[in-house]
């Protein structure tokens, strides 16, 4: 294989990771505040299937993308109301949102199905796309792409370099505290649900006018993307930065599954595919291990010069969840 | 009188949740231009219109009721039992295998079914008691550990479909070689129907019924469930209960896969868990995690898949619309419930 075909693939990477990356920045918003919500895989698909819709009635891939981040924010406004509001189980509402809005998805998209539609070409940048490897890694992609990266970015100064961004950590680590300094804590993780959700709704449609184009129904291919979004969430650590990563990790298993397919004829192709999921419970147990305290135990017993090394490892693998995700903040 | 007033305050609330979640699913018909009555005419006639598609109704019950059975358990407990899909696949492979180790030999078809139903409940415990180990000594949320290993279980199933186990010469997605008839669970004449799985699920909601109401295990289950620290604090051994309730799970989900295997398919496929997992946790809400309710509902929620197969051959509707309606019905419940609780006082 030559370089010229390894780059192709890698900006492909970049390029088939975007969704993924723009999803897991709005779920790592969204869980920073506090709330789990468990509806991305309902919502991604749904967004897709809208997003594409409107794009082809209306010709126009703006309102594609906006219809997507419109349904994103519905759907996660009612994960809101019910989990903030009325005190109902985060997880529960946002299961059956998850499989209600497949299997609308699936019901509405049916007369699209196979319907052509716009999709979205790639913008390269003057000068920057001459440089050598990185032009074409990073200057030749779609403008969604190019969002995608600077959100990276975005979001992580937002979390942790301003005062807004302080105040999520606050309502998401010990919300009776940021409520004691001022912060309105129910309207702020309505907020940020409405607002991960939007996110999480952008990449339905990015799937179907740019990476997968089009809606095929159950054969587009995204039934699943939503619960690793999840899991890289997890994996980043709820930090954006990490997230990317972790994204961006699970884009390049996959297409080293595809390439690796024809070297690889005894192992069945759909087997491939689906080969970088152990990789990602693998992490998230090396993640979470060091949370235990067997582990803990164990590393206490180790001989001195041993014990600081494996710890300090398993200290920058390990990431801590916000104090209060999943539970109801009451005003006592 | 005044429990029978919240009783039926109560009642009131789900019987507004039920008009939300049908008025929504109208407003959804009409959207795509279809008639909502002939639509809702049809599942019905779907469902009960002749003897084959009531058998059918119960083909489906069996394996939702088994389900749910053993989500009561992890319910209980206060575990959310995501994997449930995978712990079904798990099952279903292992059937499958143990099966086809006893294809050729002299060992009479009725032990090799009872041994391969077996082996079925096994896998599922295995795959259910992973996810229990990642939980409680990998730290990993038995949510987060559940999915993975449902994706493992469908690479696993789809890879022995077409790798080892692939029919000679053409590995399909149509599954493997079916079964040779006596290795089949004996179903009623003409229909696909097994008065044998029709008695493993009432057994089995019986079982887990006095195990969760009637037993000392269901009452410290239930205590773990509530609070992990007070449960401790009384003395109740907490991960252990959990990883119990796992393994209970477990099988019945392993015994949900072998009778689609050995009662449904006679074969291994590739969608082999049907979703009805999935559909499980969701029964398991509506009922609000009470094994009272469970027969019904269960049969209502099969009576609509079985029914919805109809509105593609006929009137040219996504069979998706069925579990829209079984969605939005748990959902507007739930929502019903939470502004009941909120604005007419607590229970």
């Amino acid at each position: 294989m030559s370089g010229d075909i390894i780059l192709f693939g890698l900006a492909g990477v970049i390029a088939s990771g975007a969704p993924i990356v723009i999803a897991v920045i709005g779920e790592t918003l969204t869980e920073r505040a506090g709330v789990i919500n468990l509806s991305l895989n309902g919502v991604i698909l749904l967004s897709a299937m809208i997003g594409f819709w409107v794009a082809v009635e209306t010709d126009s891939l703006f309102f594609g993308f906006l219809a997507g981040m419109v349904v994103g924010a519905l759907v996660s406004t009612i994960v809101a109301f019910s989990s903030i509001t009325l005190k109902q189980s985060q997880v529960a509402v946002g299961f059956i949102l998850a499989i209600t809005c497949r299997d609308l998805a699936y019901f509405l998209g049916n007369p699209i199905m196979g319907s052509q539609g716009p999709i979205m070409l790639s913008t390269s940048i003057p000068l920057l796309k001459d440089i050598p490897i990185l032009g074409r890694l990073l200057f030749q992609q779609s403008l969604m792409t190019y969002l995608s990266i600077i959100m990276i970015g975005i979001a992580w100064f937002w979390i942790f370099k301003t005062r807004p961004g302080l105040m999520l950590q606050g309502i998401g680590e010990k919300p009776a505290a940021a409520y004691v300094r001022g912060a309105n804590v129910q309207k702020m993780r309505y907020f940020y649900t409405i607002v991960g959700g939007a996110l999480v709704g952008l990449a339905g449609p990015l799937y179907t006018l740019s990476v997968k184009p089009g809606w095929k129904g159950t054969i587009t291919g995204l039934d699943g993307i939503g619960w690793i979004v999840l899991a890289i969430t997890i994996f980043g650590g709820w930090n954006p930065i990490r997230a990317a990563f972790g994204a961006y990790l699970f884009a390049f298993l996959q297409w080293l599954g595809l390439v690796l397919q024809p070297y690889m004829t005894s192992i069945p192709s759909q087997v491939l595919q689906v080969a970088p999921f152990p990789l990602m419970i693998l992490a998230l147990l090396f993640v979470n291990m060091g949370n235990t305290e067997w582990m803990e135990r164990l590393i206490a017993s180790l001989p001195d010069t041993v014990r600081l090394g494996a710890s300090k490892i398993l200290r920058s693998m390990q990431s801590r969840q916000p104090g209060s995700l999943g539970t109801p903040f009451e005003r006592q | 009188m005044n429990q029978t007033r919240t009783r039926s305050i109560s009642l009131l609330f789900q019987l507004g949740g039920l008009a939300l979640a049908v008025l929504f699913v109208t407003i959804i018909l009409l959207l795509v231009d279809a008639q909502p009555m002939e639509a809702f005419r049809l599942i019905w006639e779907g469902a009960t219109g002749n003897p084959t598609r009531i058998a059918s109704v119960f083909v489906v019950w069996v394996p939702l009721l088994l389900v749910t059975c053993g989500l009561l358990a992890t319910f209980t407990a206060g575990l959310w039992n995501i994997g449930i899909e995978g712990q079904i696949t798990v099952g279903a492979i292992f059937t499958t295998g143990v099966m086809r180790l006893f294809l050729d030999t002299s060992i009479s078809p009725v032990l090799v079914i009872i041994i391969s139903m077996l082996a079925g409940m096994l896998g599922g415990a295995l795959w259910a008691a992973l996810a229990g180990i990642l939980k409680t000594f990998g730290g990993v949320n038995e949510i987060f550990g559940g999915l993975g290993l449902n994706f493992i279980a469908t690479a696993l199933n789809i890879g022995l479909i077409f790798g080892a186990w692939s029919r000679p010469g053409i590995a399909s997605m149509s599954g493997t070689e079916p079964f040779p008839e006596h290795f089949w669970l004996p179903t009623f004449q003409n229909f696909r129907l097994s008065l044998w799985s029709i008695g493993f699920a009432v057994l089995g909601l019986i079982i887990i019924y006095f195990l969760l109401q009637g037993t000392h295990f269901g009452l410290r289950l239930k205590a773990v469930g509530k609070g992990m620290k007070s449960a401790f604090r009384m003395g109740i051994p907490t991960w252990q209960h959990m990883m119990l309730s796992f393994v209970i799970c477990g099988l019945f989900a392993g015994l949900t896969g072998a009778i689609q295997v050995t009662g449904v398919y006679h074969r291994l496929i590739p969608s082999i868990s049907s979703g009805y997992g999935f559909m499980g946790l969701m029964i398991a809400m509506l009922i609000n995690y009470q094994a009272i309710w469970l027969a019904p509902i269960a049969l209502f929620f099969a009576a609509l898949n079985i029914g919805g197969i109809q509105l593609p051959i006929v009137i040219k509707l996504d069979s998706a619309l069925t579990g829209v309606l079984q969605g939005s019905l748990v959902l507007f419940i739930l929502i019903m419930q939470g502004i009941k609780q909120r604005f007419v006082g607590k229970k």
